[in-house]
């Protein structure tokens, strides 16, 4: 690391009281980040498994009812993520350099990428509800032959919903983060929160990643 | 970013630390008023504002069993409608399970002592830990609604479609039950987080006290588990809402799966239930025996067995609920597999008992119940393992009495034996010990006469949750409602004498009990960042061979490793404190 860091570095201020070091308190937090990915795996993994059930029962429901969905936006959406992915992991690298300029205009590419994202999901649904696939009881809509189609509907806006709420939440972690940045918080020794947001963020960024294939590409 | 004190020159010097005791500042007396409770991020406090709420619901839950055990003393009605008895039940298991048993050692109790064992300030996140109690209070605030506006009347299963159509606040329950999940995952976290990064100098992993490793096991099971039950009841939530048709057959969902969903929590809940009672049980027998434990390895591994093995039971509950007969057999055959581990530690502790030198104080007379009537429920859990008697006895009372006998007859148990061991820490009072057994017996009295006739009952064909019942049943229900009145009574003269302790008891010294764990090296009650020094460890937690002074060392240097930045000098450090 640069010569400069060395002062940066025997900075305590953020070190809180029942831990020894910067080290062990970094560390920490990123184990328990890690725990609670875990959580949120198994917390989208019923509804896979609630997909995965309907899907081996109803096979010929999912390729009819999956031309619905317009894999062109998906598409465009993956990339988008996927790009927002790299630029968290950009404002991390910034952080770690001390370069806390390149941090915050990082988060607010990653922030506007993400809301392009829920944009683009946004049209998603008001253009499907228009056609009346609505979730549940509220599906009107007759283009499609298959009876359960309703079920198949309702997997994709849990699914998707979910998703989009970790989106959002995202979205409100990473503009807390400026807010920080801004405040000169973050510096070579200390940018946990950067660091631990950052690994939330590729979690939401891979569950779209089986998302999309598994809902729009299997048509 | 490497500390001074890592430097291969400068040993660490370590000198022994006697607890003060009577403490005239401690964590009580510190920081008081209200508002000081409500914000405070620190874990013993936290614990026991869990402990005072657990209670609270206990007694809630408690009232209801005993309304619903008065309802069944005549067959027809006794003085309730049959439409009330569904929703007390139904409470009574939701209250006992959610709010009561789920928290109870890991959040209450653990909170409080998982710092002081392994030798750290806190927990890894402090302010986490707050907020999983108010997520808590969140939950429960919600079912309190959900009763207040119509009530449940479901089971505490919530078995669809049965509760995606049924009246009342369902939607309220649910979502009160989801949000307590995420305190529960929070706690987990937590504590997973903490001990393996926060345990003191010289505390690894093969001096861990076996109530860290049984909280790691719970730990593990609340993360992995959890999860899965938020989702569920989200989807039925979302049934509700929108007749999403996962569930409802008439929407053309599978409500076998709603119970695929529900047990895969459900049952590992039971572990995330009882584990901990065993780290309880572990360090009081050892602690009362005055004798290392026995199969210290075989009792940690076990609980991690017991996680493990938890995770694939789950179809035990739906035997004859339509699984292929092939999926019964395997769950069938991993269910008894549970009982090995849980075999192991019970001869792991009934040999640390072995020519120890028991001292039979109320903890140790908890424990020795325990073991009684964990075994009983243990084995007719086995019972209902197997496929051809689990067909007969599904869904009866005989079910009841085997759970109430793990759940209340188990853990119940043990989480007084360390309500009572861990008193004396937690308020630097001593209960009466006269008085103490005197309940300990009545609520073992209680017990029995309550739920061993359920085993007959049950056996003879009383199903379950029913209002009515057969005369022939009637004396049997009788002296089952006799033995709960009995256990009220006995909960009644605890709450009576832990309540005069409180006010008046008289005061505890650091380590009434005479033992080696490190929660019992700091004074009662401890003080507010629990260790003045950073403690380091040679021992194992159960060596009473050696000397207690062994137990009690520490850093010899004041500022404990903190601010990296500046240089250690222990020479005048230690001369300034010897």
């Amino acid at each position: 690391m640069a010569q400069t860091s060395v002062d940066i570095e025997h900075k305590t201020d953020h070190i809180q009281h029942h831990f020894v070091d910067s080290d062990q308190q970094f560390e920490s937090s990123k184990l328990g980040m890690w725990i609670f990915l875990v959580t949120e795996i198994l917390f989208f993994g019923g509804l896979f498994a609630a997909y995965i059930v309907y899907r081996a029962w109803y096979p010929e429901l999912y390729l009819e009812a999956s031309t619905e969905l317009n894999a062109f936006w998906g598409t465009v959406n993956t990339a988008v993520l996927i790009g927002s992915s790299l630029t968290v992991a950009m404002a991390i690298r910034s952080a770690q350099l001390n370069q806390i300029k390149g941090l915050i205009y990082n988060l607010y590419i990653t922030i506007g990428l993400a809301i392009i994202f829920m944009v683009i999901k946004f049209f998603e649904y008001a253009e499907k509800l228009e056609k009346g696939i609505a979730p549940g009881a509220y599906y009107t809509y007759d283009g499609l032959e298959h009876e359960k189609a309703n079920i198949f509907f309702s997997i994709y806006y849990m699914m998707t919903g979910l998703h989009g709420l970790h989106v959002v939440i995202g979205i409100g972690l990473m503009v807390w983060l400026v807010i920080k940045a801004k405040k000169k918080v973050f510096h070579s020794g200390y940018y946990t929160p950067v660091e631990i947001t950052g690994l939330y963020w590729h979690l939401v960024d891979v569950i779209w990643i089986f998302l999309f294939p598994l809902l729009y590409l299997i048509d | 970013m490497a500390t001074s004190e890592a430097k291969p020159t400068n040993k660490i010097q370590v000198r022994r630390y006697k607890p003060e005791e009577y403490p005239e500042k401690h964590y009580l007396n510190e920081e008081t008023g209200i508002w000081a409770w409500m914000t405070t991020v620190d874990h013993k406090k936290i614990g026991l504002m869990y402990l005072a709420s657990l209670a609270f619901f206990f007694f809630v839950g408690g009232m209801l069993a005993l309304v619903l055990r008065t309802e069944l003393l005549t067959p027809a009605r006794s003085f309730m409608d049959a439409d009330v008895y569904n929703q007390i039940f139904t409470l009574h298991g939701a209250i006992m399970v959610f709010f009561f048993l789920v928290p109870s050692v890991p959040a209450a109790l653990g909170n409080f002592i998982l710092p002081l064992q392994l030798g750290c300030k806190d927990v890894a996140f402090p302010r986490v830990n707050l907020a999983s109690f108010y997520i808590y209070v969140i939950g429960a605030v919600f079912t309190l609604i959900a009763i207040l506006t119509g009530g449940v009347d479901t089971g505490w299963t919530f078995y669809t479609p049965y509760s995606a159509t049924t009246g009342g606040n369902v939607m309220m329950m649910t979502l009160g039950i989801f949000i307590l999940g995420f305190s529960s995952i929070l706690t987990g976290v937590n504590f997973i987080t903490t001990i393996h990064k926060l345990r003191a100098p010289g505390m690894t992993w093969n001096k861990l006290p076996l109530n860290m490793w049984a909280l790691y096991a719970t730990s593990i099971i609340q993360v992995l588990a959890t999860p899965v039950l938020a989702i569920t009841l989200l989807l039925l939530t979302m049934e509700r809402v929108l007749s999403i048709g996962i569930f409802d057959p008439a929407l053309g969902g599978d409500p076998v799966l709603y119970q695929h969903f529900f047990w895969f929590y459900s049952h590992p809940a039971v572990y995330i239930m009882i584990v901990p009672g065993f780290g309880v049980i572990s360090e009081v027998i050892s602690t009362f025996s005055r004798k290392i434990i026995f199969g210290y390895w075989a009792i940690a591994i076990s609980s991690l067995a017991i996680a493990f093995i938890g995770f694939l039971v789950w179809g035990h509950h739906m035997f004859t609920a339509g699984q292929s007969s092939l999926a019964n057999m395997v769950f069938s055959f991993l269910t008894f597999l549970v009982g090995i581990p849980t075999g192991i530690k019970i001869f792991n502790w009934v040999a640390t008992m072995y020519r120890g030198s028991i001292d039979m104080k109320t903890p140790m007379l908890y424990a020795q119940i325990f073991l009684f009537q964990f075994m009983i429920g243990g084995f007719t859990g086995i019972m209902l393992g197997a496929l051809a008697v689990d067909i007969h006895l599904h869904d009866t009372y005989y079910v009841v009495a085997h759970f109430h006998y793990v759940m209340m007859g188990g853990m119940v148990m043990a989480f007084l034996a360390g309500l009572h061991y861990w008193w004396p820490k937690m308020f630097g009072k001593m209960y009466s010990e006269k008085w103490a057994k005197f309940s300990a017996i009545i609520i073992f009295i209680g017990f029995n006469m309550t739920f061993l006739p359920q085993f007959v009952m049950g056996s003879q064909g009383m199903p379950r949750r029913y209002f009515n019942y057969i005369d022939q049943f009637q004396s049997f229900h009788q002296f089952s409602t006799i033995g709960s009145y009995i256990i009220g009574i006995g909960f009644f003269i605890m709450f009576g004498y832990l309540l005069y302790s409180f006010f008046r008891g008289e005061k505890a010294a650091a380590n009434p009990w005479g033992s080696r764990a490190l929660e019992w090296q700091v004074s009662s009650p401890p003080p507010l960042h629990n260790f003045e020094h950073t403690p380091v460890i040679i021992n194992g937690p159960y060596d009473y061979h050696k000397p207690m002074s062994e137990f009690q060392l520490g850093i010899a240097s004041k500022h404990n490793g903190h601010h990296a930045g500046e240089k250690v000098d222990i020479s005048t450090t230690v001369k300034d404190k010897a």
